[in-house]
């Protein structure tokens, strides 16, 4: 009962993002020109800073993504939405499907960057699982901003100011977990440091629903 | 808060700080020397700083609770004072470390989880800088508020795990408190504390009183002839 408003939010929005195709191609598009103009100022480079750059992608990648999910609505289509369901089941249809993008996206800049800055990584798997943890902790934390942005009238620039302070440790945790997947030795500890992040993405889910609604009523 | 002995405190702790921080005998060491009397200047900003932002953030859930405007009046202002102390704090802590370190920025965990902290904040003027309507602007930014300093408590206890840090008591150096064997310096360093962080609360009300002022004159609403009427 709860849950079927989400499913079929999320349904309409990816129904849209396969319909208007030019902007799901526009992000792609980006990911692809990113990725091209890194490739063309570092090369092939060390791992350190592949690792780096790698992570620096995601991040302009993911405030490009994720700024579509509550900026490109129109502020009227708010007030709709707000008679038909719960602001919380709003917020995480919009979670799910900027998580869903953005892991998407996630791949297709690691098999860009794979394909041209080099391939460093000795534990793929372990390497690919980081990256989809890493979308979900830039999803959910943008999600929520963008939907600040959106209520104050602003531009995705302002999500990303109020988004750069928060992310950019969740960022160093990440390429500190990403260097130990393309180490080739094991490397201990790699676990504790998981499970803080995804506690952390926890926490912002459960902040967003908390506040969630505050932000929603006019 | 419109009691004065605690404005009296706080002016007789700072004063006993300054005169007994700078008179004090303290632990001669190398390196630092006596720039370890920055214990009772520096120290105490940051503890400031963080009471300061934590009383904004109890400001900001009770505008949410209640909707008066004049606890958004509050939050902001606490807010403010607060990235006044954490500015103080940076600047007496790379002066102390130009000194100590060699050099004033050395990616220190604690510089970058004030880096941080002061990047949210300015981010959060900003955001309240660019809405005109005020109750829009009081529950925006009080969502804000919230879920930023919910997130920066564990981000800044997470950051000194992530890189190492120059810092006394960090990262394999020992603290002050090992060479403080007579307690001479703790006898400075508390009411120390104390004073600075009644000094924030102090400058804080100052500017609450005089922004409520402000939103009052501002709300208050006449007509012209309202106010011919009654000066005639």
């Amino acid at each position: 009962m709860y849950l079927s408003p989400v499913i079929s939010l999320v349904k309409k929005d990816l129904l849209i993002e396969w319909r208007q195709k030019h902007t799901l191609f526009g992000v792609l598009l980006y990911v692809g020109a990113t990725v091209f103009a890194v490739y063309m100022m570092a090369g092939q480079p060390e791992t350190k800073i592949w690792n780096a750059l790698f992570w620096i992608t995601q991040l302009f990648v993911s405030i490009n993504s994720v700024a579509k999910s509550f900026l490109q609505e129109h502020p009227n289509r708010f007030r709709y939405y707000f008679t038909i369901v719960h602001p919380t089941q709003f917020l995480l249809a919009k979670m799910i499907y900027s998580i869903t993008l953005l892991l998407a996206m996630s791949l297709v800049s690691l098999l860009l960057f794979s394909i041209m800055l080099g391939f460093p990584i000795a534990q793929t798997g372990l390497f690919i699982a980081i990256t989809l943890v890493g979308s979900i902790s830039l999803s959910s934390v943008f999600t929520f901003l963008s939907a600040i942005a959106a209520r104050a009238n602003q531009n995705a620039a302002l999500m990303a100011v109020l988004g750069f302070p928060i992310v950019t440790p969740v960022l160093m945790m990440l390429s500190n977990l990403a260097l130990k997947a393309i180490a080739e030795v094991y490397q201990p500890g790699w676990w504790a440091l998981a499970g803080t992040l995804l506690l952390l993405d926890v926490l912002v889910i459960v902040l967003g629903v908390i506040l969630f609604p505050f932000l929603w009523q006019e | 808060m419109r009691q004065y002995w605690w404005k009296v405190v706080c002016v007789l702790l700072l004063g006993y700080t300054v005169i007994a921080g700078f008179l004090l005998p303290v632990p001669a060491l190398d390196i630092i020397n006596e720039t370890i009397r920055n214990l009772y200047f520096h120290v105490p900003m940051w503890f400031t700083m963080i009471i300061l932002f934590l009383v904004s953030a109890i400001y900001a859930v009770r505008y949410l609770r209640t909707g008066d405007l004049r606890y958004d009046v509050f939050s902001a202002e606490f807010t403010k004072v607060g990235i006044f102390f954490s500015i103080l704090g940076m600047l007496t802590g790379m002066e102390w470390a130009n000194y100590t370190w060699g050099e004033p920025w050395s990616n220190d965990p604690k510089q970058l989880g004030t880096a941080i902290s002061m990047l949210t904040y300015f981010a959060y003027m900003v955001l309240r800088g660019g809405m005109k309507d005020e109750e829009k602007r009081a529950k925006i930014s009080a969502v804000y508020n919230v879920f930023a300093f919910a997130l920066m408590i564990p981000l800044l206890w997470i950051l000194p795990r992530m890189v190492d840090s120059l810092h006394p008591g960090n990262g394999g150096n020992p603290g002050f408190n090992t060479y403080d064997l007579d307690s001479n310096m703790r006898k400075v360093f508390y009411p120390a504390v104390f004073g600075w962080i009644l000094l924030g609360v102090w400058i804080s009300t100052l500017r609450v009183r005089v922004a409520l002022y402000h939103f009052k004159r501002e709300n208050e609403f006449e007509f012209d002839f309202e106010k011919q009427m009654t000066h005639a």
